[in-house]
């Protein structure tokens, strides 16, 4: 049994060619119906994302199988096929199963811990399973992908840290609020970065928000777009009372809030933290603010640190995961491996039943007739005989001793046993 | 049967530390989960361990510092498990399970009481009097505890620093609702507990204060919570300078509860309960 995955990704491809062949998938059915056809394909499981088109397959004829796949990507008329062969990467075996482990580990993303992967290739399955092309090998495998990428979530801090600017700018506002919930928010410019931030505040859930534009026209436009309220620059100052967060990208020379003005305004709002974000560039706002209580003053390089900061965290994690996923690449392995003996156990057995029946009759024949209950005791004689004699090498099977080289115990029986008699006599004309 | 159950309880409060400075380290659910488990079994045979050391003496065992301490770590750790119920605040455990674990050790290494016990001290009134200060110690115990956490994430966050701290410490306003939490039930205990005491001393000492260190240095304490806990409902004091007072509040506890035996003498002195009057 072989598993073979073929493929592209945002390393491999341009997003002009993963488009093309993400058009390929839109219909699954139609691509399921038109693959399973093919003997090559015991199991299939086919699943594309904005940064991958991969497709999966257990087969025992992995290069038919490749070839087969390769003409499947390559059936879309407008990609040119010297362009597809320079994007595809086939893995097999040991190098798929950790392949795709990676992948919905968020592993192998563009943005690595990024967690929309788990739920795209969960949706996949479930459309194969559908489609009724997965077995009980894929089944398998991509059950353990799940608790993998689970393990891997759980354990290792890869998804933890904030690699965006608003991001980061949503989870200090948590350190210091705790919860954004109804808090209000004041976003003092227009800009996209700012925008942003405020978007990702908003889903975060603060409550009231409010922008504050030079132009009137422009700040009633964002204010309809967040559901907020629009004021002038001018009000900014008595905004502070009711605020909590305010993020300002204003394109102003000079600092719109000092030092004395922010301080005059913390008595009167009772010392209620103030949460600053300025990321415009020149400042708009006194660093200052920052030395007062309760006021925390946070600009696009502190930002930008918190966010390189947390990469290089995400990519000391991502380390420990592939530790992880290393191990379990190798746990489901030796299952699939042991899955290879139950053919040799079965052929074994079915042997050794064809010899106890064909001795049985021999001997029954000489001995005359019987009692129903003594022809019952030398059935069961000759089958525990041979029950027991098969039982160690079974076991031995089963052990799978030489995970580097599984088929050589295999076969080694298969031989020794006599198995496959054809096979032998073909073996010793060679010689 | 008395000494198993206090080492059932310093085993329970060291395990319960391992398991929160390794939720501290590695941030596992799982860790701080045991980690409240294993203190609240802890505070179970605590809890046996002071009702038979009670019932076997006839009052409640505070003539010693030892005695004190395992009183203190008893109310410390119900407080703590309290409050984690009300508004769980995990790390707070980091600090707490081994705050208690060292004082139910300091109970094991300070020597036992010898002598016998004044009269004064077997009285229900008295009794009374010291459960509402040690809660309400165990109550500013936490603040000062949450004051700390708040000292060190406020300068994470000031300073950029988003490092080990900032990550593992919950937020502002997390610990400085943890301050006000804690100091409108301490504040009342500790109040209540010097009431009581006015009101015990006046009935069998003849006064209501006597300028013993540990009065007067608890009253210094109970004015610096007093001053917290009014500017922060009047004029809204919270977050920095808050922690620094219910910091500064605590330090002068404990030297009133540890110092005034120790350094000073007076009423309020472990030696003068065990003399006879």
């Amino acid at each position: 049994m072989n598993l073979v995955i073929l493929g592209l990704n945002h390393k491999t491809a341009p997003v002009a060619l993963r488009e093309k062949l993400a058009g390929l998938l839109t219909d699954l059915p139609g691509a399921y119906q038109a693959l399973k056809v093919r003997p090559e394909f015991l199991e299939l499981l086919l699943y594309s994302t904005c940064n991958r088109v991969e497709s999966l397959c257990a087969t025992e004829e992995p290069d038919g199988a490749i070839g087969q796949l390769r003409a499947f990507f390559a059936g879309q008329s407008e990609i040119s096929p010297s362009e597809l062969a320079a994007s595809l990467y086939v893995h097999r075996d040991r190098d798929a199963v950790a392949h795709l482990f990676r992948v919905a580990s968020s592993l192998d993303s563009l943005v690595v811990g990024e967690p929309q992967i788990l739920g795209q290739i969960k949706e996949a399955y479930r459309q194969a399973t559908r489609n009724r092309a997965t077995g009980p090998i894929l089944n398998r495998l991509l059950h353990k992908t799940f608790s993998v990428a689970k393990r891997v979530r759980r354990e290792t801090g890869i998804g933890d840290h904030a690699v965006s600017i608003s991001y980061a700018a949503v989870t200090l506002g948590r350190k210091i609020f705790g919860s954004l919930a109804g808090k209000t928010a004041v976003l003092v410019g227009a800009g996209e970065m700012g925008e942003l931030a405020l978007e990702h505040l908003k889903s975060d859930g603060v409550g009231r928000i409010i922008i504050a534009n030079r132009t009137l026209e422009r700040g009633l436009l964002l204010a309809q777009r967040f559901g907020g309220e629009a004021v002038s620059l001018e009000e900014l100052p008595d905004q502070l009372l009711s605020a909590d967060i305010i993020i300002s990208s204003t394109g102003s020379p000079q600092h719109l809030l000092t030092r004395e003005q922010v301080k005059g305004v913390m008595r009167r709002r009772k010392h209620k933290p103030l949460f600053f974000i300025d990321i415009a560039v020149p400042r708009d706002l006194d660093p200052a603010i920052n030395d007062l209580d309760n006021v925390y003053l946070y600009n696009i390089d502190d930002l930008k640190e918190v966010v390189e900061f947390n990469w290089q965290r995400r990519h000391r994690e991502a380390a420990k995961a592939e530790r992880l996923v290393a191990g379990e690449t190798l746990k489901f392995l030796n299952w699939l491996e042991t899955l290879a003996v139950y053919p040799t156990i079965i052929s074994l057995k079915e042997k050794a039943e064809r010899i106890c029946e064909a001795e049985l009759d021999k001997t029954l024949k000489q001995l005359g007739p019987l009692t129903e209950e003594q022809r019952q005791i030398l059935e069961v004689l000759t089958q525990s005989i041979t029950q027991k004699l098969l039982h160690d090498p079974i076991v031995f099977l089963k052990g799978n001793h030489h995970p580097q080289r599984p088929h050589r115990d295999l076969h080694l029986v298969r031989r020794l046993f006599n198995l496959d008699p054809d096979r032998e006599a073909a073996l010793t004309e060679e010689e | 049967m008395g000494n198993a159950l206090i080492y059932l309880t310093l085993i329970a409060y060291f395990g319960a530390t391992a398991l929160w400075l390794g939720f501290f380290l590695a941030q596992r659910e799982n860790l701080c989960r045991g980690g409240v488990w294993l203190l609240g079994v802890g505070l179970g045979f605590h809890t046996l361990e002071l009702t038979y050391r009670t019932w076997a003496g006839g009052y409640l065992p505070v003539a010693t510092l030892g005695q004190t301490l395992l009183v203190s770590a008893w109310a410390l750790v119900a407080a703590f498990l309290f409050l984690y119920w009300r508004s769980p605040i995990k790390v707070l455990g980091a600090l707490t399970a081994p705050l208690a674990a060292l004082m139910v050790s300091g109970t094991l290494i300070l020597p036992a009481q010898q002598d016998a016990v004044s009269p004064l001290l077997q009285s229900l009134w008295l009794t009374v009097h010291i459960s509402l200060a040690l809660l309400g110690n165990a109550a500013l115990t936490l603040a000062f505890l949450g004051g700390i956490f708040y000292l060190v994430q406020e300068r994470q966050l000031k300073s950029k620093n988003f490092g080990f701290f900032y990550r593992r410490l919950p937020s502002l306003e997390q610990l400085d609702a943890l301050n006000y939490w804690c100091l409108t039930i301490g504040f009342p205990l500790l109040t209540g507990g010097i009431i009581s005491g006015s009101l015990y001393a006046q009935h069998t000492l003849g006064s209501f204060w006597r300028w013993d260190p540990k009065e007067v240095l608890t009253l210094f304490a109970w004015l610096i919570y007093a001053v917290l806990l009014h500017e922060r409902l009047a004029v809204g004091w919270r977050g920095r300078r808050a922690a620094l007072l219910a910091i500064c509040g605590f330090v002068v506890l404990v030297i009133a509860f540890v110092g005034a035996n120790l350094w000073f003498s007076g009423y309020h002195s472990f030696a003068s309960f065990l003399k006879q009057p």
